[in-house]
């Protein structure tokens, strides 16, 4: 499913984040990504989706050969991949509604299609009747349930998240966490990136942690192991 | 590119339009302000084209005779000149005729100077010669020239360069100003979908990240300069289209100086109409294209 061999990244300012990283994801699996500030997490999500390229090595995602990859081929690689990021990345001007059509609409779905499966995604995360606010009226809970819906409505095989929680209180952040865990249950594959220690020590799953732009510690149901 | 998605691509790019309408007008003037200074240009051009298409169809050689050539040489010259391969006519005008022509077309005034010529009549005998096709005008009257009792050929060539040179000069003051003007208005556009871009990317990023392609996320800022061209073509079209059919029909179809045929309203606009809106989508679609390129390569 996600397949990285000695994964190599060096920034062009010179940042050498990724310092031989070598990984391998099954399908159905919940990995968090742990580590201190600057160790390279968001760099390993972000080489995942193809928003930075490696220097070195070669990754693979749902069939995907990342490193080759031509750059017209990213968005269908995209359309496999969902992700959610710490800041929502909700448009302001549109609904909750709308974001998550927002999504099918510019991958040329039908109207009909769209309107089933919006409505779906929305049920789904238990946001129906919060489908014609914006933005700005949702709590921030609610927000990234919108961005958790936008993840989902396409079906993805993996959902990529990078801090999802970070701007969440704890009562929110385990609202969220008890949804990504419905989506594992569906045999959705994720993979996130997390500072949040009293979710990883509770709800226990595959631990990688990064220091210095390396693999320091991979365990089954592992502990987040730092102190902050 | 679907044919379902034009209508969403169109909708856009409106959108982006009026969102910075400021920079949109101005971006449609520097377009309309431009193809109204190549339109007039073109105008000019087309009809000057015609205008020595008509003269060189009037060319015609005027051969003076030595004053001691008698009316039987004359003849008899003017019979060898149409003899010549590719002479149409050649008509003898003796002095007397020539000085009533002359008397007739510079009118009144000069009545009294030439009456005191007319005893004395210093006007030579000539032979108007005319050719089948224009362009051997030059070459018979070269051959003119080396007959016996010539005195001197005059081919109309003067004249003709001379207003050659002049349109050529139009033609090029044109050229400059146009390329010029051309160069300002697709920076114009190309900063006016810039500010586009820049206010929509959130929205651009978003797109990326759920697998829009490319195509898809430029169409909208291209319709956006295409809407800017057309619309920049369409008010300077009209103007000259109108300003032209006014003055043609003003003029009863002819340029009263010269008295030469203007070119129907009709024939001008169509030949307009692809040039400026030709162009103008042109530069729109060249703004939209530079704006978004350096954009979509993150
Ligand atoms: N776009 C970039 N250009 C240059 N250097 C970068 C860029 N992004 C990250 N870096 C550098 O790469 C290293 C790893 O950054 P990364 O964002 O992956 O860390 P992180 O583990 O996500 O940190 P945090 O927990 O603070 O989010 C850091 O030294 C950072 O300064
Ligand atoms: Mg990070």
């Amino acid at each position: 499913m996600i397949e990285m061999q000695d994964v190599w990244k060096q920034y062009p300012n010179g940042a050498r984040a990724l310092n031989g990283v070598s990984v391998h994801i099954t399908k159905g699996e919940f990995v968090y990504v742990v580590g201190p500030s600057g160790a390279g997490k968001s760099t390993f999500i972000k080489l995942m989706y193809r928003e930075e390229r490696p220097t070195k090595g070669h990754i693979f995602v749902n069939g995907f050969n990342i490193d080759r990859l031509k750059d017209r081929k990213v968005p269908l690689l995209r359309r496999s991949i969902g992700v959610v990021f710490q800041d929502f990345k909700l448009l302001p001007r549109l609904t909750a509604y709308e974001n998550v059509a927002f999504a099918l609409e510019v991958i040329g779905t039908s109207k009909r299609q769209i309107k089933r499966r919006v409505a779906d995604a929305l049920n789904w995360v238990g946001l129906s009747d919060k489908a014609d606010m914006l933005p700005s009226q949702l709590s921030g809970g609610e927000q990234q349930r919108v961005a958790v819906a936008r993840a989902l409505v396409n079906n993805p095989a993996v959902i990529i998240a990078d801090e999802p929680t970070g701007n969440l209180d704890p009562e929110t952040s385990w609202d969220v966490m008890k949804l990504f865990q419905r989506i594992n249950d569906r045999g959705t594959t994720i993979v996130m990136a997390t500072h949040n220690k009293d979710i990883v020590n509770t709800m226990r799953k595959r631990v990688i942690a990064i220091e210095g732009g390396q693999i320091v510690r991979d365990e089954q149901k592992g502990m987040y192991g730092y102190e902050d | 590119m679907k044919i379902s998605m034009l209508g969403r691509h169109i909708r856009e790019g409106c959108k982006n339009l009026l969102r910075n309408s400021w920079m949109s007008i101005a971006s449609v003037g520097a377009v309309a302000i431009t193809l109204l200074i190549l339109g007039v240009t073109l105008v000019i051009a087309l009809n000057a084209q015609q205008l020595s298409n008509y003269m060189a169809g009037q060319l015609q050689v005027n051969a003076f005779l030595k004053q001691n050539v008698t009316k039987q040489q004359a003849l008899a010259l003017d019979a060898e000149i149409k003899a010549l391969p590719g002479v149409q006519e050649a008509i003898y005008v003796p002095k007397d005729q020539g000085f009533k022509e002359l008397q007739q077309s510079l009118g009144k005034e000069y009545q009294e100077v030439l009456q005191g010529f007319s005893k004395n009549n210093p006007i030579p005998d000539k032979i108007v010669v005319k050719a089948k096709d224009p362009k051997q005008t030059l070459g018979i009257a070269a051959e003119i020239r080396q007959m016996d009792g010539v005195d001197k050929v005059d081919d109309g060539k003067q004249v003709v360069d001379k207003l050659f040179r002049f349109l050529d000069m139009v033609r090029n003051i044109g050229v400059v100003f146009v390329v010029g003007l051309v160069v300002m208005a697709m920076f114009l556009i190309s900063n006016t979908i810039k500010i586009t871009i820049f206010s929509r990317r959130r929205e651009i990023e978003i797109m990326k990240l759920v697998g829009a392609t490319d195509w898809f996320i430029r169409w909208p800022f291209l319709t956006e300069g295409i809407i800017i061209g057309v619309v920049g073509a369409l008010v300077p079209f009209a103007l000259i289209v109108y300003g032209y059919h006014s003055a043609f029909v003003r003029m009863g179809g002819t340029f009263l100086a010269v008295a030469f045929p203007l070119i129907p309203t009709g024939a001008l606009a169509q030949k307009l109409a692809l040039v400026m809106f030709g162009l103008g989508i042109f530069i729109g679609i060249w703004g939209g294209i530079m704006s978004v390129r350096r954009f979509l390569r993150v």
